[in-house]
């Protein structure tokens, strides 16, 4: 797969070679599955990566036949844990020793009459469901209650559930169950061609939708080979800080909304607005969706306004941000909450703006570079705190980049075409990238001999960083939940997918 | 320490006074559904079809030969194929207040039903006019209709000003707005949050993945949005709707707004 380091295994020197990968400095990002012919058994590949602009390491197995079991990594390198427990939900692949037996991607009552990505189950039909009692961990004590909260929770939100157990104000232990928004997005590039693929890639997770409508066009022109223009990349660059600028905006207000800062809410999320509204006006959409192409873009941009707009709402916003960083009612409800330390971070595979405020200086603009990201000095903004506090300013200074970045962007950009021709990319592999306002966001788009797409596995930040969310949650106390939640700044879009 | 109170007063008032005033658009340069002018086809062209990925244009093969359908409840507002219409046969625009109590409404007609439009419960304004609650239930959406419908609350919108609020509680709520395809996962949830609402209540599908699907429907976990779930008072394409056509859509339910797409044809 391009632009990978490869190695081709035998199921068995998996783990041995997965663990070597992490002894040398490397992360795991991602393992799959999928099935190379309808009917033959599945390939599984683990996607790692190692220092900055070092190509990404993928070691890949082909299982022998269809009842062979892989040895599960998920007690030695527990990020991988929920990976695999997805591909035992919809491949239907069987992991020997994973601590965690219990559903994950498909709930509890669902059952399909063969793994869902198993090219062989039938189109458009939905899998037979009946709700069955959940499968909660046992916990006893007479003053132990719980409480299930969703999946429809007050309030405008993503459908989830958090069942928690707790004691008076205490959490003893929170358990998410997720994916109830489930939406089978990664089937449903199959077949396609990658035009039409991108607007699937665009409605994984509405907020995110450059990130990963990026991510999956540079999948496509890694695997054809294909060189964008200049100003493509520019734009490419300017489109995906405009994203995480309403998005950064965004959280901020909403985090006054949990600490019960309205005006500081109000402020926010006005200036959210503002910015969407600023896309609106210059892309044409306030979620800068149907621009991306794969090849570059899908026509050129007139940005010359957009500076002496931006900086006419920067001074507020920078006063805002000042004015949070002064509120002791805010702040006393962020610091300490929802402490997530290095190891726990790193170990469970936290992602984005989270990981780096818990001291991982990791971010994909910096490390391997895309669309023009390499034209621009970048400084990873960085707290080793890991609380709730830190978490925002990691994303207050994100915003400043962002603003700056634009600007210097349209200052810089070239003149020329937008987009080129791309080469048929039958039966070719490729990975994109993209550090999306969450954090990373993978794509591995593998072709069929016509140039359709036979499988795309969509790695998403929200997934990593669901993933470590609970262990910021146990021991402490209901208060502080609401908070410590939209201190994440997740979606369960991305997530469920 | 900041003055919150202070801050909120000396940046005054945000909010848009649209619809009661001001000018109606209040977002310039948000292209919407494209706009059909099916003269202008050419013989045997089906540029637009090839690249309508969730099937809202189709071709029909009638007496009179090969008919182009359009669908507006299934398009996703995603452009291409006023990119690939050679002859501008579809255009971008920026008409985006396509709320409708009938799904047909959505349909392109060759002319216009004469029948009139469906009047609404007429009881419907004097006794919810001014007071209106909505539960919402995400039912498997990629949450761009919730970023625009929590934009709704915030100073620019401030949707409060309308009388209409958001409520926690099924038990409180009048209207069931539903985002997202209805993944098998929320079907359960989303019938028992409607039978949890009290009587008169009202259910409006809210983006193209609740109207039809769109781009998200069917598949191995999907359904093709709330129609045959749950009965539907009104249905608001787009992929999100913005802000201002989900007010729309919302006075319109409340008779207080008039209907601007019949068959298909838009009028302003």
């Amino acid at each position: 797969m391009r632009p990978t380091l490869e190695r081709r295994l035998q199921p068995r020197a998996v783990p041995e070679a997965c663990e070597q990968l992490v002894e040398a400095g490397a992360r795991l990002q991602m393992a799959y599955a999928w099935f190379p012919k309808p009917g033959e058994p599945a390939e599984v590949i683990y996607l790692a990566n190692k220092a900055a602009h070092e190509p990404f390491p993928l070691l890949r197995c082909r299982l022998e036949n269809e009842t062979e079991q892989l040895e599960s990594l998920a007690t030695r390198i527990p990020l991988l844990g929920w990976y695999e427990r997805e591909m035992i939900d919809l491949c239907g692949i069987s992991f020997k020793g994973h601590p965690e037996l219990r559903r994950l991607v498909l709930h509890e009552g669902a059952h399909p009459l063969l793994p869902p990505l198993d090219p062989r189950y039938p189109k458009d039909t939905i899998i037979p469901y009946v709700s069955e009692p959940w499968d909660l961990p046992p916990i006893h004590g007479s003053d132990v209650q719980l409480l299930p909260f969703g999946p429809v929770r007050a309030d405008v939100l993503e459908s989830a559930q958090i069942v928690f157990y707790y004691i008076g104000e205490a959490i003893l232990h929170c358990h998410p169950r997720l994916f109830f928004k489930h939406r089978g997005m990664e089937k449903r590039f199959e077949g396609l061609s990658p035009a039409l693929g991108v607007l699937i890639a665009e409605r994984i997770s509405g907020v995110d939708s450059v990130a990963h409508a990026l991510a999956f066009c540079q999948a496509v022109e890694a695997a054809s080979q294909c060189v964008i223009p200049a100003r493509a990349r520019y734009l490419r660059s300017i489109l995906a800080e405009m994203e995480r600028l309403y998005n950064h905006l965004h959280y901020l207000g909403h985090l006054c909304h949990t600490t019960t800062l309205k005006v500081g809410e109000a402020q926010g999320k006005l200036l959210a607005e503002q910015c969407k509204q600023l896309n609106g006006v210059f892309t044409g959409s306030r979620f800068l969706r149907g621009l991306l192409k794969p090849g570059g873009l899908r026509r050129d941009l007139d940005l010359r306004a957009l500076p002496t707009r931006l900086r006419a709402i920067e001074p507020t916003i920078t006063t805002y941000m000042q004015d949070l960083e002064l509120t002791n009612s805010h702040l006393d409800r962020l610091i300490t909450t929802g402490h997530l330390p290095y190891q726990t971070a790193f170990d469970q595979g936290a992602t984005g703006p989270i990981k780096r405020a818990s001291g991982i200086e990791r971010d994909l603009r910096h490390d391997h570079p895309y669309a023009a990201y390499d034209q621009f000095a970048m400084k990873i903004p960085l707290r080793t705190e890991g609380d709730a506090h830190a978490r925002v300013q990691v994303r207050m200074e994100e915003i400043h980049n962002s603003i700056d970045l634009i600007l210097r962007a349209v200052e810089e950009m070239p003149e020329g075409p937008v987009d080129t021709e791309i080469s048929s990319p039958a039966g070719e592999e490729g990975l994109g990238w993209c550090e999306g306002p969450r954090g990373s966001i993978y794509y591995c788009v593998h072709f069929d001999p016509l140039g359709k797409m036979a499988r795309v596995k969509v790695k998403s930040a929200s997934f990593s960083n669901w993933r470590v969310f609970p262990f910021t949650v146990h021991d402490t106390n209901m208060m502080d939940y609401a908070i410590n939640e939209a201190s994440f700044g997740l979606t369960m879009a991305g997530c469920d997918r | 320490m900041p003055l919150w109170t202070l801050y909120g007063i000396r940046h005054g008032i945000a909010t848009n006074p649209w619809p009661d005033g001001g000018d109606a658009d209040v977002q310039p340069g948000v292209l919407g559904l494209p706009r059909f002018q099916p003269e202008r086809c050419q013989e045997n062209c089906r540029a637009c079809a090839d690249v309508c990925l969730p099937g809202a244009i189709g071709i029909e093969v009638g007496t009179k030969g090969e008919r182009l359908t359009l669908d507006y409840g299934k398009c996703i507002a995603c452009q291409l194929c006023t990119e690939s219409c050679p002859t501008d046969a579809l255009m971008k625009s920026t008409d985006w207040a396509f709320g409708v109590p009938t799904r047909e409404d959505l349909v392109w007609a060759d002319a216009l039903a004469s029948k009139p439009a469906q009047e609404l419960k007429k009881n419907i304004q004097r006794c919810f006019g001014r007071s209106f609650h909505i539960r919402h239930v995400d039912a498997g959406s990629c949450n761009g209709c919730e970023s625009e419908l929590q934009a709704l609350n915030n100073p620019y919108y401030n949707l409060h000003r309308l009388g209409i609020f958001f409520t926690p509680s099924p038990r409180f709520a009048d209207l069931l707005l539903v985002t997202g395809s209805v993944t098998y996962a929320m079907r359960e949830p989303l019938l028992e949050t409607y039978n949890a609402m009290p009587e008169p209540r009202w259910v409006m599908a809210m983006g193209t993945c609740a109207v039809s699907g769109g781009a998200t429907g069917g598949g191995y976990s999907c359904a093709h949005g709330v129609e045959g779930i749950l009965p539907v008072d009104m249905y608001v394409p787009g992929c999100p709707p913005n802000p201002a056509a989900m007010i729309h859509a919302l006075l319109l339910l409340l008779n207080r707004a008039t209907q601007l797409v019949r068959g298909g044809h838009y009028a302003k």
